[in-house]
């Protein structure tokens, strides 16, 4: 039955020798017949000890021991479980959802840092990497969203709203520390160089795809710029994360290992799982979560009833703080802190970034049946990452409306020169020689990326079968030989010619 | 002193007696005093407990792997633990008790030899243990992760099927978690009753992605043990837990391996060919000699050994000499792994006999 204790540990100890158990009952006897009234006395502790039989360890008899001598004005709690006072006043705790976890933030909604000691100070180069990752972002979302209403890719999710707390997060990380992610979080790529040719084959699922077209898009993976494949059930990713900082804590990587996650995902199960291990086990990482407001249709109202995610970090033993997510300055802030100290001091920082879901939760919802428009515009036109950090550029004058218009115009425009580490006849090339060149915006454009990636081929059917093992067992091959017949036979029926061979 | 005399002996008479249930409970408890009586005071009634029989079968002492020892099979899970820890400097274990060396003894000594942070307890989550070993792999170090009872596994089941399972398969072969093994007590004891006893081996048998091996014997268990944690595949590796005292042989104390998907005709015959892993297969040992001599029917015997990717080569042949099948498993039959033998070998004959064709390269 579920709740006794016994009920899952018996095994290993009901087959002990029963000499022993024979051995210990005779000290019990015995110590109870010359001490029947106070437990096993100081008499029956040696002798239990002499017989030394196996299972006597787990009587614990010195707490017996300790207990004898009690007095009742010096009475202090003595359970394992806890390290608390008694209280005599019947008191259930309020869980204070009212005023809430406060709000961490930089900057105010126009862009002007509040506390001048809270400004991080950055270069005017590594602000304007900011901006210019989160409008890139913006820009590749709003042709892929279309791209899918026009029927040319299967599905997307887009960012908007959120380009603050992918960026601000990323940029505070080292290159090499490992991300995993949930699936709103294509800025960490975008800020590590992830070349839009790729964003754009995963989501095309052709030739260049890394993941060989096998996935949804937006299900991307990186090797080389440390980003696990996206994977779509929800949370899987966190007791992961907690595994992989573990191994790099045991490997002295000095690294840490971020993993993010949506609110509605911190309902799972294997959040709670996460979190708890990664306390008990004393992991370097960084639990960051998006609370936008929405998990699909479903309202933060009917995901939690607590002080949203933050508060659930003290729960576990787990430092936490909650940040304005839409301000980039204090995301960027707090994981830079809480990067610092999680190598240190190896435990693991949860960050709570506060933002909003503007998009729709993916191209398969239409948000307005379950929210109105103006809530979205609020977001939209008062409180955005990237016109807060470009009022904040502006004011500082690292950018006008000149440089703006230039920006959105390249961002757009057809290249001028070839993209020569994607081959014209439309070949997967190894990730090797793809991943590591570096993508200058300048030269590189959002539409050019989208027109290449529409005219290359998918990948050979034949793959379906390869990378279930790493080496293909005889059953999928077999498997992989009776699809190339049926192929042979009836492939005027697939659209063969859009496949590579 | 006379008192403590008579009282020695009233509980050895007990013993005696055969009273074994009261008998545990007042050991197990501690009492001193014995308010149950004797089991023949209560009539013919009060049974000596039952429990379903089989005879362990130990093979030959192996010769080829150098100096064995007499372990039986917790000892050696025990060995191939320590030989993988030895030789890999990344591998941990963890799971629920393995600290102080589990509740099976698996994990004795492991971690005073080789430290609390590669021999560690993890909190009573198995989502979250295999979620954990899962991220161990993907940064290439050796997870070995124990989940107490199989029975318990199925909080587990999203992050095997779904993620471990289909890692390297999702990713186009950028991330895999190959070195995760996931270690389990399987199958009946004769007392666990529904939650101490299952053979979930078949709804992991669905998961193409994954490995799933059963041991039959102490010098088996090692082997393939060792091969699992070596293996670049997340693999599940099923210990007979009644088998963990039960089943005692010589073991080669260095590391050796047996080879996965390769299941062994332990006993070869001309009439019908059966087929069984785990502690089954000392069943239907037993009942090959007794149909030899009951009978006259010649019995091929084989151990499966490997679940998933299972060895259908060894099977057809046999079954082509032979015949007939018979496919004995003590998980529940309806969709039981039984029924992927037989349809794989009845679907089609020449598809049976096709599988002993050399294999052509290529699609």
């Amino acid at each position: 039955m579920k709740g006794q204790p016994l009920s899952r540990r018996g095994e290993g100890r009901i087959s002990e020798g029963w000499s022993a158990k024979m051995a210990m009952a005779v000290a019990v006897a015995v110590a109870r017949v010359w001490r029947p009234s106070r437990g096993l006395g100081r008499t029956g502790l040696p002798l239990l000890r002499l017989l030394g039989a196996r299972g006597l360890a787990r009587f614990h008899p010195h707490r017996w021991q300790q207990q004898q001598h009690f007095s009742s004005l010096d009475d202090k709690p003595q359970f394992p479980g806890a390290s608390a006072e008694f209280i005599d006043k019947l008191e259930f705790i309020q869980p204070n959802v009212i005023s809430g976890i406060p709000i961490y933030r930089v900057m105010d909604r126009q862009g002007q840092i509040i506390n001048p000691s809270e400004d991080p100070h950055l270069p005017q180069e590594k602000v304007l990497k900011f901006y210019k990752s989160m409008t890139l972002l913006n820009t590749m979302d709003r042709i892929l969203y279309e791209s899918q209403r026009q029927g040319r890719i299967s599905f997307y999710m887009t960012n908007y709203g959120e380009e603050g707390t992918h960026v601000g997060s990323a940029a505070a990380l080292d290159d090499t520390d490992l991300v995993f992610g949930q699936y709103r979080e294509a800025g960490v790529l975008m800020y590590r160089d992830y070349p839009l040719e790729l964003f754009m084959a995963q989501c095309y699922g052709n030739v260049s795809d890394l993941g060989k077209g096998r996935q949804m898009p937006v299900h991307y993976g990186c090797r080389e710029r440390h980003f696990v494949t996206i994977s779509s059930p929800l949370a899987t990713q966190i007791p992961q994360a907690v595994g992989a900082a573990y191994a790099a804590k045991r490997a002295n990587a000095n690294r840490v290992v971020i993993c993010y996650f949506g609110e509605g995902a911190a309902s799972e199960g294997d959040a709670h799982a996460g979190f708890n291990f990664a306390a008990t086990l004393e992991c370097p990482i960084i639990f960051f979560c998006r609370n936008n407001g929405y998990a699909i249709s479903t309202p933060t109202s009917e995901q939690y009833r607590g002080d949203g995610i933050a508060a659930r970090g003290p729960g576990y033993g787990i430092l936490s703080i909650r940040v304005d997510g839409n301000d980039v300055f204090a995301v960027y802030n707090a994981t830079k802190e809480a990067r610092r100290r999680a190598v240190a001091e190896n435990q693991p920082f949860l960050i709570e970034a506060m933002t909003y879901r503007i998009g729709h939760h993916s191209t398969s919802d239409d948000s307005s049946a379950y929210r109105s428009v103006d809530e979205v515009n609020y977001w939209d036109k008062q409180d955005h990452p990237i016109s807060r950090l470009r009022h904040h550029l502006q004011s500082r004058g690292w950018w006008d409306d000149e440089q703006e218009k230039a920006w959105r115009k390249q961002s757009r425009k057809k290249m001028s020169g070839p993209s020569s580490f994607i081959s014209e006849e439309g070949y997967w090339v190894p990730a090797s020689e793809v991943c590591l060149r570096p993508c200058t915006y300048s030269k590189c454009s959002v539409m050019e990326a989208f027109e290449q990636a529409e005219r290359k081929l998918k990948p050979n059917p034949s793959l379906i079968f390869s990378d279930v093992y790493q080496e293909m067992p005889a059953q999928l091959r077999k498997q992989q030989e009776s699809l190339a017949r049926h192929l042979q036979t009836y492939g005027e029926h697939y659209p063969l010619d859009h496949f590579e061979k | 002193m006379a008192a403590v005399a008579a009282f020695a002996g009233w509980l050895l008479r007990l013993r005696a007696a055969g009273a074994d249930g009261p008998w545990r409970r007042l050991c197990g408890a501690g009492l001193s005093r014995g308010f149950l009586q004797s089991a023949s005071a209560y009539g013919a009634a009060a049974q000596r407990r039952q429990v379903a029989h089989f005879t362990f079968q130990p093979d030959p002492e192996p010769v080829e792997y150098g100096q064995t020892q007499k372990m039986n099979l917790f000892q050696a899970v025990t060995s191939a633990l320590d030989n993988s820890l030895a030789k890999d400097p990344t591998a941990v274990i963890f799971g629920e008790d393995v600290a102080f060396g589990g509740v099976f003894r698996c994990t004795v000594g492991l971690r005073d030899k080789y430290g609390k942070d590669r021999v560690f307890n993890t909190p009573l989550c198995e989502q979250g243990i295999v979620g954990f070993g899962i991220g161990i792999a993907v940064t290439g170090a050796t997870a070995i992760a124990e989940i107490q009872f199989a029975d318990y596994i199925f909080p587990a089941f999203d992050q095997i099927v779904n993620e471990a399972a289909k890692y390297r398969y999702r990713s186009g072969d950028l991330f895999n978690c190959g070195s995760l093994t996931i270690r389990s007590p399987w199958g009946c004891v004769g007392h666990g009753a529904l939650y101490h006893s299952q053979s979930p081996e078949a709804f992991f048998a669905h998961c193409p992605g994954i490995k799933v091996v059963v041991p039959r014997s102490p010098f088996q268990a090692k082997g393939l043990l060792l091969s699992c944690i070596e293996d670049k595949n997340p693999c599940i590796f099923f210990e007979p837990k009644i088998l963990y005292r039960a089943a005692v042989e010589q073991v080669p104390v260095e590391p050796y391996n047996i080879p996965l998907s390769q299941a062994e005709v332990i006993q070869e015959g001309s009439d019908v060919t059966l087929v069984a892993w785990g502690t089954q297969v000392h069943v239907i040992r037993e009942v090959a000699a007794m149909a030899q001599e009951k009978l006259g029917v010649s019995c091929e015997v084989i151990d499966l050994r490997t679940i998933l990717p299972w060895d259908v080569d060894t099977v057809c042949k046999s079954v082509i000499k032979t015949g007939r099948l018979l496919v004995s498993h003590e998980a529940p039959l309806t969709g039981g792994f039984a029924s992927e033998i037989s349809s794989t070998v009845q679907a089609d004959p020449l598809e049976c006999r096709g599988s002993l064709r050399p294999s052509r390269e290529g699609a």
